[in-house]
């Protein structure tokens, strides 16, 4: 799996706007062209599902997509009919991951995403969660669930998740999906009003951007970050971040102790 | 919803800025030319407002009442809805304000002015004039293409504050006619914070004043009523 997916959150939600959707179709060619594999979606996100599944139309199904879905209902009863909604509006024939959002009534869908998996609908099964909310939760269902995957926030600021859900994921061989690893753009942007620190093209970085990615993806628990953007040159940027030497640890302690310092 | 608290107006956006006016874009080009009707429906009521008769107040509702509706239907359903799941709730508080318009001013015959205008008078007349005149500069002013441009009848900010002029305007205060163009306001003006928009205090502020203005007018010495309609 590249180290680096695509995220869908606001960027891929612009409805019916033809313009706007062929643009993201683009950055998706972009994206499966330099080798990324993961995209990342919600029913929450408005029309972000519809949009991936034009986006894959237009593009004739790119065989190396991960799809990557979530359950985000309230009702354990009404999840499959969401999921079986999620999959048409992407038109793939099966989801390769299904996820608990935000670990809405996680207990029961849970049951249907292990049920599905037994019955070979889905191959992998997660929870996610955002911005640091409900770890304690997360850290007890990663305990006691056979998950496959657990999906958080995490970048060079916000690293509480390295404390405990890190390291039990390694631990537990669940893989890990990072999202707002740019904290939604304004991570970037505040750290473009500073040069790029010298040590940057030690580890193969061009851009902010990239250092940030990096960063995220060279912890040994992480199996991929999910950024979003509209923008194509940002995609191949981002997934620019997947190539090149891997800092270590005391490379990824300089790394944060500069960004911190900015 | 657990931890609520660390939730920022921004966790509820689900659509970029960038989305979110070029849905005026292609709605306003969707429905051209209705925005000339909107604006003569819009001119219609201040005429009305202006010149009285028999029927201004049931003709005012029904005009206000038409474009709720309007807006209820062709902007949050056929629009709206695409990028917002909560659209459809919004949608809905516009049709019942539509029915409140209706039921209050069409059918019980609530809806009265002064023969002349009096100092709320005046102050709901400027509040809509600037929702007709004022507020379709908003956009452009800001940066925004004309074709984003929000008017009255048709895009829902610009039908709130015009709404809430001629209820200030009214010779009495209409409450229950109140409650879903301050709510809108409020979540009108959420959004646009959300989204760091320049006149993200417009509706809001329209929403105090007109709170000012109404409560004002419940508390006075009460006035006799208008002999005419």
């Amino acid at each position: 799996m590249p180290v680096v997916g695509l995220g869908t959150w606001i960027t891929f939600n612009v409805g019916d706007d033809i313009v706007a959707r062929d643009a993201c179709a683009e950055v998706m060619r972009a994206f499966f062209e330099d080798g990324g594999r993961m995209i990342d979606s919600s029913p929450m996100y408005g029309s972000s599902q519809k949009v991936i599944g034009y986006g894959l139309d237009k593009l004739k199904q790119p065989p190396s997509l991960f799809s990557a879905e979530k359950v985000w209902i309230s009702s354990g009863g009404r999840g499959p009919g969401q999921i079986e909604a999620s999959r048409r509006y992407w038109g793939v024939p099966r989801f390769d991951l299904l996820q608990v959002h935000n670990l809405l009534s996680w207990d029961e869908h849970l049951r249907t995403l292990f049920a599905m998996k037994a019955a070979g609908q889905v191959r992998y099964v997660g929870i996610t969660t955002s911005e640091g909310r409900r770890h304690r939760d997360i850290e007890q269902i990663m305990r006691t669930q056979p998950l496959d995957f657990v999906q958080v926030t995490y970048n060079i600021l916000d690293r509480e998740v390295e404390d405990r859900i890190l390291p039990l994921a390694r631990d537990r061989g669940i893989a890990v999906i990072v999202n707002r690893p740019f904290r939604e753009g304004e991570l970037t942007k505040r750290l473009q009003r500073h040069p790029l620190p010298s040590w940057a093209t030690e580890i193969g970085c061009k851009s902010w951007a990239q250092i940030v990615l990096k960063f995220i993806v060279s912890h040994p628990a992480v199996t991929c970050a999910i950024p979003a953007t509209t923008r194509v040159d940002h995609v191949r940027e981002n997934l620019g971040a997947a190539h090149g030497r891997v800092p270590d640890a005391a490379m990824r302690a300089r790394m944060a102790a500069h960004v911190e310092k900015l | 919803m657990s931890e609520w608290w660390t939730y920022s107006l921004s966790d509820f956006l689900l659509f970029s800025p960038r989305t979110y006016y070029r849905l005026f874009e292609i709605y306003n080009s969707a429905i051209w030319p209705l925005q000339l009707v909107s604006l003569a429906l819009g001119a219609a009521i201040l005429g009305l407002l202006l010149r009285g008769g028999v029927w201004r107040g049931r003709a005012i509702a029904a005009v206000l009442a038409g474009c709720w509706l309007w807006v209820a239907w062709a902007y949050f359903l056929k629009r709206y809805e695409t990028i917002n799941w909560a659209a459809e709730y919004f949608a809905i508080g516009f049709a019942v304000e539509a029915l409140l318009l209706a039921w209050s001013g069409i059918v019980r015959d609530r809806l009265r002015f002064r023969p002349s205008l009096d100092f709320l008078g005046l102050a709901g007349l400027c509040i809509f004039l600037s929702a007709l005149f004022i507020h379709p500069l908003i956009g452009p002013l800001t940066g925004r293409p004309w074709l984003q441009v929000e008017l009255f009848g048709v895009a829902p900010d610009p039908t709130v504050v015009a709404t809430l002029g001629v209820l200030v305007a009214a010779h009495r205060p209409h409450w229950e006619l109140l409650v879903i163009p301050i709510i809108w306001c409020a979540i009108s003006g959420a959004t646009l914070w959300a989204m760091q928009s320049p006149d993200a205090l417009v509706a809001p502020g329209v929403a105090v004043l007109i709170l000012v203005l109404v409560a004002w007018k419940t508390l006075r010495p009460r006035q006799p009523s208008p002999h005419e309609a």
